[in-house]
């Protein structure tokens, strides 16, 4: 009785001894020589794995940051500057400083301003429709309003208005990690510069019709007058088939454009109301509502 | 017997409400819109200026590389706008507006050519006609049809297959055109026979059919190497590799085309085209649309000229019908929804079929339940849920691996899943990533 405990546990004892050996001996013989600075690098890192910096996952970006001699051009968008700055003292190298941006959803078709003119049955997703045809309304530039650009965003600072139909932009929690950029088949989510009161002016539409066709598929579509072009004294709004872009770099956030625009597809975020009523009295209708829906929530 | 092929396929309800009606001309349009793009390849380039006066059959687009076709004006009289336009692929594309000229007799002429069996020109003319005459396959896929025809020195060639399948529900365009058009249809095809230098050729006919069937078996009694089968009632019968399987029992690659195995495969109304091009020097400009649907008044077969809004063709079978849901270019298999009725008919057009509510709506999908419908009809032998879910959760990869590409779109997984699941809008989806991911590859 006391003898087969003895040998099981001997026999188990160096069973134990042996694989221990071996394991030591394959350890040392195939170690693999890491660089400690890239976990170090990886704790810094805010753990997102949301691919904003065009790198699969914070392990292998921290990987590129140590390997990479330049870092001026790598950039962590969720992180921002501060981190960017912790990294580069880590690594005794020196980062471009970037403004943080922000995305800004470039459609203002809400089932009101723009009617549906068919009805789409089949899986409910942005890329699918897109493929299918030019959406259910006239307009084939705007949102879809199947909230892919929602599904992608892990960060929840997108939801979809159950009024308008289109998503909104939760400015505090947006990282402007781009995912939702790339998920909308329509290009019409951007990064633009946030600045500290996140002041904001953009062309809110895409349409690229000539102006009475854009119009007619939704009220609040740029037409491609040029007024705002005219208006801007920066020379930051340039128009390219019917439509303006204001560039965020050379903008100055005067506001010029924004009353003069007739269909008031140009929006402004966050700035305080106006001393004087607008010339164009129209300008109080719509976007202003627009503008509301957005602005609550970037305050919160 | 008959002959089919063996793996998967659907019996769906035929509704082939019109095959008895036969084919009008449709009254000359007041406006046609051409869209350059009307062939699968690169679109056409325009030729024409606004207010350029064309005649009918002018060339007013010309192809823009190999795999693209040439674009001859449907009507005389003048070009009024180039536009874009709402076309059937649901997006706004470059067209051009043509407005007709009411004093132009040309355009009211109503020719009917005298059948003409001399073949008299050489098989690199041939060849060459149909290239410029803007011939592309009329079944649906709008390849060019030279394209096909271009075969290289040293590919064993056999056989060629006339597909006069017609499988998709409601349509009867081809039908039709080879009861009325038959004698025609023999002489295209001894064209083209002449061109390949190839002496077989095999006309396919499905079952319901069998008025054509006796036609094509009394022309060809008497002609060596033509032969007429009559093949079981099944969809997708009218797909090149299934018609060729049932006919032949030859097997096309996958990823590989029917000239892999010494066939080529043309389509009724496509030799109908050649015969046209070739005897009596006429370009691609009109063809045999079915305007259907089952609460359509007069349905019927129409000759529409190519950019002739889909609107008029509405108008001329009784104007919509009410609790209408739906338009579709093409059949209800494969056909895809049109925007709105502007829209004009293309190359491509087959049919024009009006839905009502009770049959348009798509039941909501539920989960899977794993009953393998969906793979025991697929005629390609493909796993279409699997497929789904690849591409739902974008293992692209996997999917491609999974031969997602020979995915021939028939929709029978679609027709077939008890829990309505849009299988084949995911497939298709798959399908135009994986090719955007092998492109980018290259």
């Amino acid at each position: 009785m006391t003898d087969s405990v003895l040998y099981s546990v001997l026999l188990l004892a160096s069973l134990g001894v042996i694989a221990s050996v071996v394991l030591y001996i394959v350890s040392k013989k195939f170690y693999v020589y890491e660089n400690p600075l890239i976990a170090e690098v990886e704790e810094i890192l805010p753990a997102a794995n949301c691919g904003g910096c065009g790198s699969p996952g914070c392990k292998s970006f921290a990987d590129k940051l140590v390997n990479t001699e330049d870092i001026s051009d790598l950039f962590c968008p969720v992180g921002g500057n501060d981190v960017m700055k912790l990294v580069a003292e880590k690594l005794g190298k020196t980062v471009a400083e970037k403004d943080p941006t922000v995305a800004v959803v470039r459609c203002q078709g809400s089932c009101e301003v723009r009617p549906k003119t068919t009805e789409y049955q089949g899986p409910r997703t942005c890329a699918i429709s897109a493929m299918i045809y030019s959406g259910e309304t006239d307009c084939q530039y705007g949102c879809l309003g199947d909230g892919d650009c929602v599904a992608v965003c892990q960060f929840d600072a997108m939801y979809m208005d159950e009024e308008t139909g289109l998503p909104v932009v939760i400015t505090d929690k947006c990282t402007s990690c781009g995912a939702c950029v790339d998920a909308c088949p329509r290009d019409i989510i951007e990064m633009r510069p946030k600045n500290k009161r996140d002041l904001k002016i953009y062309v809110g539409c895409l349409n690229e019709d000539k102006g009475g066709i854009a119009k007619k598929a939704c009220s609040v579509a740029c037409i491609g007058c040029s007024k705002c072009e005219d208006v801007c004294p920066k020379d930051a709004i340039t128009m390219f088939n019917n439509l303006a872009y204001i560039d965020p770099v050379l903008c100055t956030l005067c506001r010029k454009c924004v009353p003069v625009c007739p269909t008031n597809s140009i929006i402004e975020t966050n700035f305080p109301p106006r001393k004087e009523k607008p010339v164009v009295k129209k300008v109080e209708s719509k976007v202003a509502v627009n503008v509301e829906s957005v602005k609550p929530k970037t305050d919160a | 017997m008959l002959k089919t092929f063996p793996k998967g396929g659907i019996h769906p309800p035929e509704n082939k409400l019109t095959s008895s009606k036969n084919i009008k001309r449709m009254p000359v349009p007041k406006v046609v819109y051409v869209p350059i793009s009307q062939h699968i390849g690169i679109p056409s380039e325009i030729v024409v200026n606004v207010k350029d006066k064309v005649e009918i059959g002018q060339v007013i687009a010309k192809s823009g590389g190999f795999v693209s076709s040439n674009i001859h004006s449907p009507v005389a009289g003048t070009v009024t706008k180039l536009d874009k336009i709402i076309d059937t692929s649901g997006y706004k594309k470059q067209c051009i507006v043509i407005r007709t000229d009411v004093k132009n007799e040309s355009n009211f002429e109503e020719i009917e050519y005298p059948l003409k069996k001399e073949i008299e020109l050489q098989p690199k003319e041939i060849l060459q006609r149909i290239n410029d005459f803007g011939i592309v396959g009329l079944g649906g896929a709008t390849f060019p049809s030279h394209v096909k025809l271009n075969v290289k020195e040293g590919v064993k060639l056999d056989c060629l297959v006339i597909n006069g399948v017609e499988c998709e529900p409601y349509l009867t365009a081809d039908h039709r055109l080879m009861l009325e058009k038959g004698e025609e249809i023999l002489v295209g095809i001894k064209i083209l026979m002449h061109a390949l230098h190839i002496d077989k050729a095999i006309i396919g006919i499905e079952n319901n059919k069998k008025d054509a069937i006796e036609i094509f078996k009394n022309l060809t009694s008497t002609e060596k190497g033509i032969q007429v089968a009559a093949l079981q009632v099944k969809y997708p019968q009218g797909g090149e590799k299934q018609l060729v399987r049932a006919l032949l029992k030859r097997e096309v690659p996958k990823n590989g085309l029917p000239l892999d195995v010494g066939v080529i495969v043309h389509n009724v109304g496509t030799i109908f085209a050649i015969y046209q091009a070739i005897q009596h020097n006429k370009p691609l400009i009109e063809r045999v649309v079915t305007v259907t649907g089952k609460k359509v008044e007069n349905a019927s077969n129409f000759w529409v000229k190519i950019g002739t809004p889909i609107s008029d063709l509405i108008t001329e079978v009784g104007g919509l019908p009410e609790g209408t849901r739906k338009i579709v270019n093409g059949g209800p298999m494969m056909g895809k929804a049109i925007k709105n009725t502007d829209v004009p008919v293309t190359k491509g057009t087959s049919g024009i079929l009006v839905i009502s509510e009770d049959e348009a709506s798509r039941g909501e999908p539920k989960n899977c339940i794993r009953c393998g419908e969906c793979v025991s009809v697929c005629p390609m032998g493909l796993e279409p849920h699997l497929l789904m879910n690849l591409t739902e959760k974008g293992f692209y990869e996997k999917a491609s691996n999974e031969d997602i590409m020979t995915c021939i779109e028939c929709g029978s997984c679609s027709y077939v899943c008890p829990s309505h699941r849009p299988l084949l809008d995911y497939i298709r989806f798959g399908k135009n990533i994986v090719k955007k991911l092998e492109t980018a590859k290259n």
